[in-house]
């Protein structure tokens, strides 16, 4: 019984520890980032890296997400008899939900996986000692590009999901399924609000794109310096991502509806 | 123990009861000792005695737990963040891993700090790293990554790189672990050869024995978190310490027994069972 009360307590001073460590990573991310004003170009190589080499997985799984819903939508609605309803559906579903969530999980399985083996790798074999000794600030040269790169990158990148996806619903609805063209595009024209739908969309992909940056780097250059470390601070990447971008999703749509 | 008529402008790195442990291990307890100016000195002792953590602490990497650090009379654990990456900028470190960035060619490398932390014109960088590739002998190797690199291929460049700004002082971690008799040789040489044209200090770690004794001016010996004993070469190859004589001539036995400490052999042998 003690043992296990011990082994809690444990567990629970590591996690806020850790939890410390991971907002004070932040705070000296954000406070060195004012010099890459100055130095563009590592964060447009990164903006490449990050957001534009995702740019195909991301299309990718948006075309197919929606005509997933244009096919599932489609027999719905077609048993009330507002099949016609279904671009605004399938906009609707991608633009204030699946859109955000999916393209930053996707985000941290393809660039945030990457981010952390690269930082955890140069921790690992002391590059960023070695910068340190230089003179140079890691958090300044290497973490501050790559964070602003991928809190850029996410919601580009749900835009194009959730632009790529209503094609997908169009495609099986008014390609293969036979609604009215003029019906899909001018029920998302008339019902889809850029206030209140397009812009709490992006809102939210502004949020987990800040904490999908957030976490791939920290456990980066969190990581444990060994093989073996470097590869659980990977994996921990895409569950700590998931699951904050999941939770978070409940908590601004619960905010966005109130 | 260390000489009281040292000029205070000879030293360059000044070490005070230092203490330091990572977790309940006490890696140093209560060491002195001093880096003088122009000189090559060596600092030895077995693994784990916490060689490189002593580079850390003099650049600055780690904090003490008691004692005083001082580099040209400044306390490097109580310096800014701001103060000490300026006298970073004076200090070159070779790491034992060379720790070359892996994205960057042998020649970003070397420019790497000058682009850094100067406003030179590309064609003036161009000549410096030539320069620096050339006093190591790779300039013809600038276009390679670091993944085409041998091991002391890499060294080489990591020490042209670590003399890019032409520091007062240079950090060897274990320059010469790994090393094929060739690459050790070019090593030992450059190393003096740096030292001596660029009239730089130099702190050399390692357990190479017979090489680090060849370009030494001084060595500190650690064990067990205490300087054991200190010297020129051949006044510690003189040493009445036993442990100093089994250390530098390399004797399999001695006051560090061959044997890990064990039950003895005949009953261990006859206890049977597992284990």
């Amino acid at each position: 019984m003690m043992d296990a009360l011990a082994k809690l307590g444990r567990g629970a001073l590591d996690f806020f520890e850790r939890l410390g460590r991971g907002h004070l990573f932040l705070m000296y991310v954000l406070a060195g980032s004012p010099p890459l004003l100055l130095r563009l170009r590592l964060w447009t190589q990164q903006m490449y890296s990050v957001g534009v080499l995702s740019l195909l997985i991301v299309a990718v799984a948006g075309l197919f997400v929606g005509m997933v819903l244009g096919l599932q939508g489609y027999n719905t609605l077609v048993d009330f008899g507002s099949e016609e309803s279904l671009g605004v559906m399938v906009a609707l579903s991608l633009v204030q939900e699946l859109g955000p969530v999916l393209a930053a999980v996707l985000f941290a399985a393809r660039a945030g996986t990457s981010l952390t083996a690269e930082i955890g790798l140069m921790k690992t074999t002391e590059q960023l000692s070695g910068m340190e000794m230089m003179a140079v600030d890691p958090l300044q040269r290497v973490i501050a590009p790559r964070f602003w790169a991928s809190f850029v990158s996410v919601p580009l990148l749900a835009a194009i999901f959730s632009a790529v996806g209503v094609f997908g619903g169009y495609f099986v609805g008014v390609g293969l399924l036979g609604v009215d063209d003029g019906a899909f595009w001018s029920q998302i024209q008339s019902r889809v609000d850029f206030h209140e739908d397009v812009m709490n969309g992006v809102i939210k992909s502004v949020v987990f794109g800040f904490v999908a940056a957030w976490i791939a780097l920290f456990e980066g250059y969190d990581a444990v310096p060994t093989s073996e470390g470097v590869a659980r601070a990977t994996t921990r990447t895409v569950v700590h991502t998931s699951i904050a971008v999941l939770g978070l999703d409940f908590v601004l749509t619960a905010l966005m509806f109130d | 123990m260390l000489d009281k008529n040292t000029h205070p402008d000879d030293v360059v790195v000044k070490v005070r009861d230092l203490v330091f442990s990572r977790g309940s291990r006490r890696i140093f307890n209560g060491v002195d000792l001093d880096i003088r100016r122009g000189q090559v000195t060596a600092i030895m002792g077995p693994s784990g005695t916490g060689k490189t953590t002593l580079l850390k602490l003099i650049g600055g990497q780690l904090r003490p737990e008691r004692g005083t650090i001082e580099v040209e009379g400044q306390n490097v654990a109580q310096l800014s963040r701001r103060k000490l990456f300026e006298l970073r900028k004076r200090m070159g470190m070779l790491f034992q891993s060379g720790a070359l960035l892996t994205d960057l060619n042998v020649y970003d490398n070397v420019a790497f700090p000058i682009r850094e932390h100067t406003n030179l014109p590309e064609s003036m960088i161009r000549d410096l790293v030539l320069m620096k590739l050339e006093a190591v002998g790779l300039r013809g190797a600038r276009g390679l990554m670091p993944s085409e690199l041998s091991g002391g291929m890499a060294r080489r460049v990591a020490l042209a790189r670590a003399v890019a700004l032409d520091p007062m002082m240079i950090m060897y971690d274990e320059p010469f672990t790994g090393q094929d008799p060739i690459s050790m040789g070019v090593l030992v040489q450059l190393i003096d050869r740096l030292n001596h044209a660029l009239s730089l200090t130099s702190i050399v770690v390692s357990h190479d024995v017979a090489e680090t004794s060849a370009i030494a001016d001084y060595i500190y010996v650690l064990s067990d978190g205490k300087v054991v004993d200190h010297g020129t070469p051949e006044a510690l190859g003189r040493s009445q310490s036993q442990w100093v004589q089994q250390f530098m001539q390399g004797l399999p036995d001695g006051p560090v027994p061959f044997h890990f400490s064990a039950p003895p052999y005949g009953e261990d042998l006859l206890a049977g069972g597992k284990g």
